[in-house]
């Protein structure tokens, strides 16, 4: 497929207008495409009728926030168009006495807090690269961070969605009010669904208070036995942290990150007794913002791969074990940093691209008896090539696949980027 | 099935016939009573082969006919599933069968200090399947998040009779969230064999305030300060007068005769607690408050939710036919719809009590009637209704906890236009083509799902204006 310029630029300029048409350049390319046409809709409407425009033509689209997180998921099959939500930028609705606030797809995740933090509030979220990621971005990647062992991920927190799907159809579910089951919670089929069901042109979100005060206190361990002994008592006390992080790497002490947050006397309490449950750690020097050292792992990107990983909270020292087994004998190096409920970024470092594909197996064979995953994030593009990015899918892949189907006959929308190729 | 397992005789039928909305009663043909997961899943490969549709049944408690039985077809009741399957403490899992009562849940891990946390009130009864095909709520789920919030992993049967496991025991499985789909699917997606469930830990401190105010306008204003000071409570939950009178005839709580009560539930760590239920008295205080009660202890707390869980049965006090309503409002409207509530209940002569979760704004206003009074029963439904449409019209839902079912279907297009609805039932499409489950249920019109694929178009008649989908 490719597009006859002249005439998709007709047709496109008339669905969404001239100026939100471009050329595409080596910049818009994405691991599996280098798409021809450049798509910038300025309304819900304006997506949806581009995105009709696209189906009647058969021309496959990529949908785009800020693209930080092009490189993840599978290689696409093709995208002749490169649709782009960044000019659907409004904060629509802050309704703070409500806590909620409906915002568009490509407001970047740190211009919607600036606005919240107007009124003391937030959306509990923190997932990666907030000066430059979006809200439909996260919302179709299902990103998070820290805060995720405090107020859940992304399914937690939104209530609504608008979307527009593949023929064009633009389609409400969810509410505006916190509490609502009225009709199928599409809002959560979207969230992590990589964009390949529909393209989120809107979001409700529940929001939280700003915390007025938050410490943070960090421990190093001497085995990881004892850093995963120390975040299941966290999380089997009273406490309530919002941030139980742990950082290793191979040959290095664990070091478990904690975090509480509101009343300040509540907070130094809850600080002098995590004394009690820390035997054996040392306590460290409060360094650098501890809570944003992810992003960090993207560092050395040629020569290194990044995945995430899920295992139960109690698998995670058996997880470190299995990390040290598989990569001494494949000589690679390996950093994670995951948060105690289970889920988490992992970093191999290797010398060659080859180095990899083993152990990712190896890794995956470990964790799937726990019913564990691990995907790989971003990567060489050679890799992609000889490995699945997601893993095993489990037995109600052919029910996705038929999601995807009525959703998306025609397969125009990120065409084999999702598990199981869909 | 084995000779317990199915249901022919009329007579042991009729118990059958309707759920907790009893004024809607189908006869079904037949009920089956499967004992296991892959004995549900053979029912459902005779019905899938045969035709026939079939309606999954909990404990029949629900309040919007989501289990009301379909013409020629079964009830496959779930309540011999009803076995804790296993208990994973340090991971704060539980798996159970469906037909496992919401209370068990909390019963079983209580010891280790865990609870469950949705906590529908009629959770003494109703199952944890029941409370999955609903999306239930309860009391506490401002804080804590609703019965989607706390399934991690759920084994189905589709509708085609095959078995698969959606989410699991661990977080982010790769794939779509469709055990976030079918939670609150009511049934029309398929039948839940097993239960992955989150459990949450017991907080160090729980202590319940209860505030007398001489109206719901300055019992709303002290939760909106509530709200706007930064504390989240576990739970915030008001009566008007009408309530508080029929609770005090059924159980005798105990509670002050006002025009408007409060109870705001706090927990988490002790200090916490305390300081910030000092910060909520005075709020109460500030907005009029004429007498506040703090638990003390564990008993004077459950004396204070005594009356509130009570209440809706409590109706039956004050008046021989009620109907529950379940609209949810931004919590700001909070005033301004219960004065037009007030307005129209006068306009049309019926009595409403409201009970409601003051917290995330859901409404129960009970409407109250007599059915042997003529033309009564019509108007009662019809004020619901429109109650509804107020709720909508405020920017809310006409559902917040349970569910659409067979009674307020028509009201979803109130709330969503058809291309909204036309979306929803794609994906009902994709998990049961021959509309077999539960058919008829939470949608207005049926999809069929041979239908050509494309964008929603109007019909001629409805674009000449000439007809409107209700």
């Amino acid at each position: 497929m490719s597009v006859q310029p002249e005439d998709a630029w007709a047709e496109f300029r008339h669905a969404i207008g001239s100026a939100g048409v471009a050329n595409a350049t080596p910049a818009d390319s994405l691991p599996g495409a280098d798409p021809q046409v450049l798509l910038e809709p300025e309304s819900a409407e304006g997506v949806a009728g581009a995105l009709r425009c696209a189906s009647k033509s058969s021309l496959r689209v990529a949908p785009r926030g800020g693209g930080t997180k092009l490189g993840w998921g599978n290689p696409t099959h093709g995208a002749e168009l490169i649709l782009s939500t960044l000019r659907l930028d409004q904060v629509l609705e802050h309704a703070s006495a409500d806590m909620t606030a409906t915002v568009q797809a490509g407001c970047r995740i740190a211009r919607l807090q600036e606005v919240l933090a107007q009124h003391g509030q937030r959306l509990a979220i923190d997932p990666l690269w907030p000066a430059r990621a979006t809200v439909g971005g996260i919302l179709a990647t299902n990103d998070s961070g820290p805060l995720r062992v405090r107020f859940g991920s992304l399914r937690d927190l939104v209530i609504g969605a608008t979307v527009a799907l593949a023929d064009g159809t633009l389609a409400r579910s969810g509410g505006k009010v916190v509490k609502n089951v009225a009709g199928y919670d599409l809002p959560k089929l979207l969230t992590g669904s990589f964009g390949t069901l529909g393209v989120i042109v809107e979001a409700t979100f529940r929001l939280h208070p700003l915390p007025k005060h938050s410490q943070t206190v960090s421990f190093a361990f001497p085995s990881f036995d004892e850093a995963n002994r120390f975040t299941l008592a966290v999380l089997d006390s009273t406490l309530v942290s919002t941030g139980l992080q742990v950082r290793a790497q191979r040959n290095a002490r664990p070091i478990v990150d904690t975090r509480f947050e509101g009343v300040p006397t509540a907070a130094e309490a809850a600080v002098g007794r995590l004394a009690s449950l820390s035997a054996n750690a040392e306590q460290l020097d409060p360094s650098a913002d501890v809570w944003n050292l992810r992003e960090g792992l993207w560092d050395e990107r040629s020569e290194s791969i990044v995945c995430k990983f899920s295992v139960l909270p109690s698998a995670l020292a058996a997880f470190s074990k299995s990390l040290d087994r598989t990569t001494a004998a494949h000589h690679l190096e390996w950093e994670m940093i995951g948060q105690a409920i289970g889920v988490g970024l992992l970093k191999l470092k290797g010398a060659h691209p080859d180095a990899y594909i083993t152990p990712i197996h190896e890794l995956r064979q470990n964790l799937a008896p726990g019913g564990g995953s691990l995907v790989v994030l971003d990567c060489p593009p050679e890799i992609k090539a000889r490995v699945d990015a997601w893993g095993d899918a489990g037995d109600a892949l052919p029910l996705m696949r038929r999601v995807k189907q009525q959703l998306d006959p025609a397969g125009i929308l990120n065409p084999g980027r999702f598990v199981g190729g869909i | 099935m084995g000779r317990w397992g199915l249901i022919v005789d009329p007579d042991q039928l009729r118990t059958y016939e309707c759920d907790g909305l009893t004024n809607f009663r189908v006869m079904p043909s037949a009920v089956v009573l499967p004992a296991t997961g892959e004995q549900v899943q053979q029912v459902v490969r005779v019905c899938h082969r045969e035709h026939i549709p079939f309606v999954a049944r909990g404990s029949g408690t629900g309040l919007s006919g989501g289990a009301l039985p379909v013409e020629e077809g079964i009830v496959i009741s779930l309540a011999r599933l009803n076995h804790i399957l296993d208990v994973d403490i340090p991971n704060a899992r539980i798996t159970v069968e469906p037909g496992v009562i919401n209370s068990n849940v909390t019963q079983k891990v209580a010891s280790s200090g865990y609870f469950y946390a949705p906590d529908p009130s009629s959770q003494q009864v109703c199952s944890i399947g029941g409370n999955v095909a609903e999306n239930s709520g309860g009391a506490h789920c401002l804080k804590y998040g609703f019965t989607t919030t706390h399934v991690l992993g759920l084994e189905v049967v589709l509708p085609d009779g095959s078995m698969v496991h959606l989410g699991g025991a661990t977080l982010d499985r790769p794939g779509y969230d469709l055990a976030g789909v079918f939670v609150g699917s009511e049934g029309t997606l398929g039948i839940v064999t097993k239960v992955i469930l989150r459990i949450v830990k017991r907080p160090e401190s729980i202590k319940t305030l209860l505030a007398a105010f001489n109206s719901t306008d300055e019992a709303g204003a002290a939760v909106s300060e509530i709200i706007a000071s930064g504390i989240l409570p576990a739970a915030i939950e008001m009566m008007d007068n009408l309530a508080i009178q029929a609770a005090e005839a059924a159980v005798h709580a105990n509670y002050p005769d006002c025009g408007g009560l409060l109870l705001v539930e706090l927990d988490g760590p002790s200090v916490e607690v305390e300081l910030l239920m000092e910060q909520v008295t005075a709020i109460c205080n500030s907005c009029g408050a004429w007498e506040i009660r703090i638990s003390r202890s564990e008993e004077e707390r459950m004396v204070i939710w005594k009356g509130r869980k009570a209440a809706f049965a409590a109706m039956g006090r004050i008046s021989p036919n009620y109907i529950v309503q379940d609209g949810v409002i931004p919590r700001t409207a909070l005033p301004q719809v219960l004065h037009e509530i007030e307005r129209m209940s006068s306009a049309v002569g019926l009595r409403v009590a409201n009970v409601f979760h003051a917290g995330d704004g859901n409404l129960h206003p009970l409407v109250l009637y007599d059915r042997r009074i003529e033309g009564q029963e019509p108007a009662a439904e019809k004020l619901a209704f429109d109650i509804l449409e107020m709720c909508v019209k405020a920017g809310g839902s006409i559902t917040g906890e349970h569910g659409v079912g067979e009674e307020k279907k028509l009201a979803m297009s109130l709330m969503f236009a058809e291309p909204d609805l036309d979306t929803m039932q794609r994906v009902r499409c994709a998990f049961d083509p021959d509309t077999l489950a539960n058919p008829g249920k939470v949608f207005p019109r049926p999809r069929l799902c041979a239908e050509r694929q494309g964008p929603y178009e109007p019909h001629p008649l409805e674009k000449a204006g000439l007809a409107e989908f209700f």
